[in-house]
């Protein structure tokens, strides 16, 4: 799901001056159409390479959902040259880590190691580039794995569940409407020959953005792409087509889960709004202004203040990402105490978003968002790894390198009647989804009332996900962000879990149970979290 | 080709791996405080991580929770200002200050600019020293914790660590869970939480570890300008050493879900001891190898069982297991848990050089990576002060995971391993079990 804004904000607010290159920051494109940004960061001798295919779920067919996550797991079961696994067992014999993960727009992966190995994993990421062999006992038991990875984030968790119908009832005819990790009959019927037909197709230099950060330097980093990327030709008709858009909508949606495995109540309400384009990004940094202001924290946030300072609501988020080939989403959400009604819960959240319509933002607020902005960019050079995924996101969805350094600038140029204007957008019209999944006694799993309230209610669209493209940053502590924050999570995060391990010094993660991420380096797509619209391997 | 990348590799692996040596300075304050600084001014900011001994285990035996409750009450008003105030002026200033609580601390994450460093450190002094616990600030805040306490309950995971927990720790602090439970959070009082504070918040259980732009001189101050106005001593004793008790049981918790949360665990190594780094490279091969380990190959690479397993040695100050985890689909559990149990079993026959080569690669060669920025290393030095270790490890750390042989390996295996000492608990509706 979309991550808290302010931690959005900051982690992809880069470095100073309109156009103008950060310093340690260079872009290059090869001949073959392969673009390439380096970030120095020379503190420690470490090196990150991120390759994003400029491909995702939202490029899939219809009928062929999760294909793309599929494939991505795919892609490690060797080449000509490596044997199944070999890749990754290659980098951690090497002291590095390695994952993947896949989004609506993009599909990336990445090494974190030494950085005198850079010449080692970038000649086995362009290796895959070209030269993917799956054998034929190999992708049958990796379907399986796909299916225990969607077993094990969505049909567990009622939240994400309901967060894959909403999507599905949010976008009437674009695929964001459909779950990244596939809709599991689907998701059975992959094959083999669906996974290299989609590698055929999109797989190809001029479809990607590489990103290194850390321990190098810019003409060396050409040097090793130019040797083990530089050969291999382009495919003109890789880069996606475009997408089926959304038409106009006019109809309110209402939907309500019950599940006895929720704790407690959670409203949500969103609305499709615009994304960040290049050479076109004000609206949107109003819009995640916006959110900053309406959700961002319980104690200063406008609904913070009006919902959970008065006791009305546990918590409240607003919450809204740009980085997206597609319009998005918008979405504001309320978690209230059991024993308060749902109708009187809902009244307060539209008497306080009616109030801030009418009332605009607290100018000496939108202040203190700007003074927290502007140290962004002096904190956020403090994670090389969550540099490399500012600027692989932006790129990968189509925003240019131009686009990701003026974003900050762009961020802090905007005025109160900037966020009257985006608040309008986002809030002022009827035409969005409200959910809400609520606790229900046991024995009553997953009862899903199609909550017709209008005609469009009942709409079955083919699909589902949250609003938008991937937040999450490539490290649990990379820079600024946050952990997605899923809506059923009250705000505060203090741990309940008894015995949990500390962070000792040494091991490699607390092991207590660990059943979730098998690889330490995994994007926080914790999968206890609600739909996130990234899968990670 | 497996073996012409890994020949490029092995020569290439002696000039990368005594990687630059860290620096760990020991600064006293003049107050007679002691931190931990990494030293680094290539970003005007400084990262501080401060930690307070004991945690939610020195909560008083009959008021569980209360020191977890206190903790997230310290952000909410202190001094002149109550919690509105408090966060506008740490957002004034883009400061941040994160307080969390787990079994053996109370742990503080601070970040400020170097430009009004001094101005944040009185906002934080305020929060440790002079927190108000207004009372709608404690009811607000109760109301969350009592619903994470119910999100906790819902959640098979947390069941399954739950249990697990008690289980291995009966009556142990470690035993039960750090929030309390609905109804003892409900009884809390405001003189509770004020005593809960005295418990662990004091000098005398405080660790201090600093990274970014500061000085030895401009620490201590600092430290003094936050710290000094706590009470000398906690009101609390340190908890005794947890006594583990496992005894090869598998229960089976029943929940309505597709997937079966499985937890084991068996008794674990101290960090001090001798065999811990032999054990430490055992783990890596049999499950906290990412990937490429043993029980990840058996039960996802090849059976598709699961979509990750891992194990690992979890250290905690008072006492320690070796544990691990994975879900896997109701009808398949039964055969997942055997091949846990038999790969676990065959850690006995020892290990092949190949795989201990790999093994000690990845960990010495991983180690150095972590220490990328200053945040990153703060929170490094503060795990290192709370388990005990000197400043030189992380410069002799990698020797001795060199220093471990498959001889050493093979017996820690034989030792400390054992199938028939893993405790199972399991929650969903497995199957085979």
């Amino acid at each position: 799901m979309m991550r808290r804004t302010l931690a959005f904000l900051l982690a992809t607010a880069a470095t100073p001056a309109l156009a103008e290159m950060p310093a340690g920051v260079s872009h290059f494109t090869l001949d073959n159409g392969l673009e390439a940004v380096v970030i120095e960061d020379h503190r420690a001798p470490v090196v990150v390479q991120m390759l994003w295919y400029r491909i995702g779920s939202a490029d899939e067919v219809p009928g062929k959902s999760g294909l793309a996550h599929y494939l991505e797991h795919l892609m490690f079961k060797g080449t000509e040259k490596l044997d199944a696994g070999e890749l990754s067992k290659t980098v951690t014999a090497n002291g590095g880590m390695d994952n993947a993960f896949t989004s609506y727009d993009f599909t990336t992966y990445f090494q974190r190691i030494a950085s005198d190995r850079l010449d080692l994993v970038m000649g086995m990421e362009a290796d895959r580039m070209a030269n993917l062999r799956i054998g034929e006992d190999d992708w049958q038991a990796e379907r399986q794995v796909v299916l225990e990875e969607r077993a094990q984030r969505t049909d567990s968790d009622p939240r994400a569940l309901f967060g894959e119908e909403r999507s599905a009832v949010q976008f009437y005819n674009h695929p964001y409407g459909r779950p990244v990790i596939g809709w599991r009959q689907e998701m059975e019927a992959l094959t083999r020959e669906d996974a290299l037909k989609w590698y055929d197709d999109h797989y190809a230099p001029n479809v990607a953005v590489l990103v290194v950060a850390g321990d190098v330097t810019a003409d060396e980093v050409r040097a090793l792409a130019e040797k083990h990327y530089g050969p291999i030709p382009p495919k003109p008709d890789a880069p996606r087509d475009a997408r089926p858009q959304e038409p106009e909508q006019r109809a309110e949606r209402r939907m309500t889960m019950t599940d006895p495995r929720v704790p407690q109540p959670v409203l949500t309400r969103s609305v499709i709004v615009p994304e960040r384009n290049p050479g076109d990004q004000k609206t949107a940094a109003a819009l995640s202004v916006l959110a900053e202001l309406l959700g961002g924290s319980p104690q200063t946030s406008f609904l913070g203040q009006r919902l959970v300072l008065t006791g009305q609501a546990l918590g409240v988020g607003a919450w809204y990402d740009g980085l997206s080939v597609d319009p998005t989403t918008f979405t504001v959400t309320m978690a209230y105490a059991p024993g308060t009604d749902d109708a009187g819960a809902e009244a307060a959240l539209d008497a306080a978003i009616r109030d801030f319509l009418a009332q605009g933002p607290d100018p000496a607020h939108l202040e203190r968002v700007k003074t927290q902005l502007r140290a962004a960019r002096i904190y956020e050079r403090d994670s090389a790894h969550g540099r490399a995924y500012d600027y692989g996101q932006g790129l990968a969805v189509g925003l240019t390198v131009e686009d990701v350094n003026d974003w900050p600038d762009i961020l802090a140029a905007v005025t109160v009647e900037d966020v009257r204007a985006a608040a309008e957008r986002a809030l002022g019209g009827r035409a969005g989804v409200t959910s809400l999944l609520k606790p229900a006694p046991t024995g009553e799993v997953g009862t899903v009332q199609a909550a017709a309230e209008t005609d469009a209610a009942s709409v079955a669209v083919p699909g589902a996900a949250a609003g938008g493209p991937a937040p999450v940053t490539a490290d649990a502590d990379a820079a600024l962000a946050d952990s997605p924050e899923e809506l059923g999570t009250p705000p505060m995060a203090l741990d309940a879990t008894a015995g949990a391990a500390p962070v000792p010094a040494d091991t490699p993660h607390p092991a207590q149970p660990a059943p979730a991420s098998p690889a330490p380096a995994a994007p926080a797509s914790d999968p206890a979290q609600s739909p996130a619209p990234e899968q990670t391997r | 080709m497996i073996r012409s990348f890994l020949s490029a590799i092995a020569l290439s692996l002696l000039a990368a791996l005594p990687a630059h040596a860290i620096d760990i300075q020991e600064v006293t304050s003049p107050g007679g405080i002691t931190a931990w600084l990494v030293e680094d001014d290539s970003i005007p900011f400084v990262a501080l991580e401060i930690a307070f001994r004991g945690g939610a285990s020195v909560d008083a035996p009959d008021k569980r929770g209360a020191i977890n409750l206190m903790t997230a009450l310290l952000e909410e008003g202190a001094g002149d200002r109550d919690a509105v105030a408090f966060a506008q002026g740490m957002e004034e200033l883009a400061a941040s200050a994160g307080f969390d609580v787990s079994d053996d601390a109370v742990s503080i994450s601070f970040r400020a600019l170097t430009e009004n460093r001094d101005q944040a450190a009185d906002l934080l002094a305020d929060a440790l020293v002079r927190p108000r616990f207004d009372a709608d600030a404690i009811e607000r805040v109760r109301a969350q914790v009592q619903s994470s306490i119910r999100a906790q309950d819902s959640d098979p995971q947390a069941i399954a660590s739950k249990e697990m927990a008690l289980r291995m720790w009966g009556d142990h602090p470690y035993g039960s869970v750090i929030s309390g439970t609905g109804q003892s959070v409900a009884g809390l009082t405001r003189d509770d939480l004020l005593a809960a504070k005295d418990r662990v918040l004091a000098r005398d259980r405080v660790l201090v570890s600093a990274a970014g732009d500061i000085d030895a001189e401009a620490l201590g101050l600092l430290i003094d300008r936050i710290l000094g106005g706590l009470p000398a001593e906690a009101t609390a004793p340190l908890p005794p050493d947890a006594e583990l008790k496992v005894t090869g049981a598998t229960e089976v918790i029943d929940w309505d879900s597709p997937q079966t949360v499985v937890s084991f665990a068996q008794p674990g190594l101290p960090m001090d001891h001798p065999d811990y780094f032999a054990a430490f490279v055992l783990n890596h091969i049999l499950g906290g190898g990412g990937f490429s380990s043993r029980l990840m190959e058996e039960i996802r690479e090849k059976r598709g069982l699961t979509y990750g397993v891992g194990t690992g040695l979890s250290n905690m100050v008072l006492g320690e297991t070796w544990a691990g985890g994975m879900a896997t689909a109701n009808d398949r559990t039964g055969e997942a848990v055997a091949l846990v149990r038999e790969v676990w079993g065959a850690m006995r026959e020892g290990v092949t050089d190949q795989e201990l080569r790999d093994a000690k690669t990845y960990l010495t060669g991983e180690y150095p990576l972590r220490f990328d920025g200053n945040r990153r290393i703060a929170g490094i030095l503060s795990g290192m002060q709370l388990m005990g270790m000197p400043r030189d490890y992380v410069n002799t750390r990698n020797q001795k995971i060199e220093a471990v042989t498959a001889a050493d390996v093979q017996r820690v295996a034989r030792e400390v391993l054992d199938p028939g000492k893993l405790e199972f608990v399991l929650v969903g509706r497995p199957e085979g079990i």
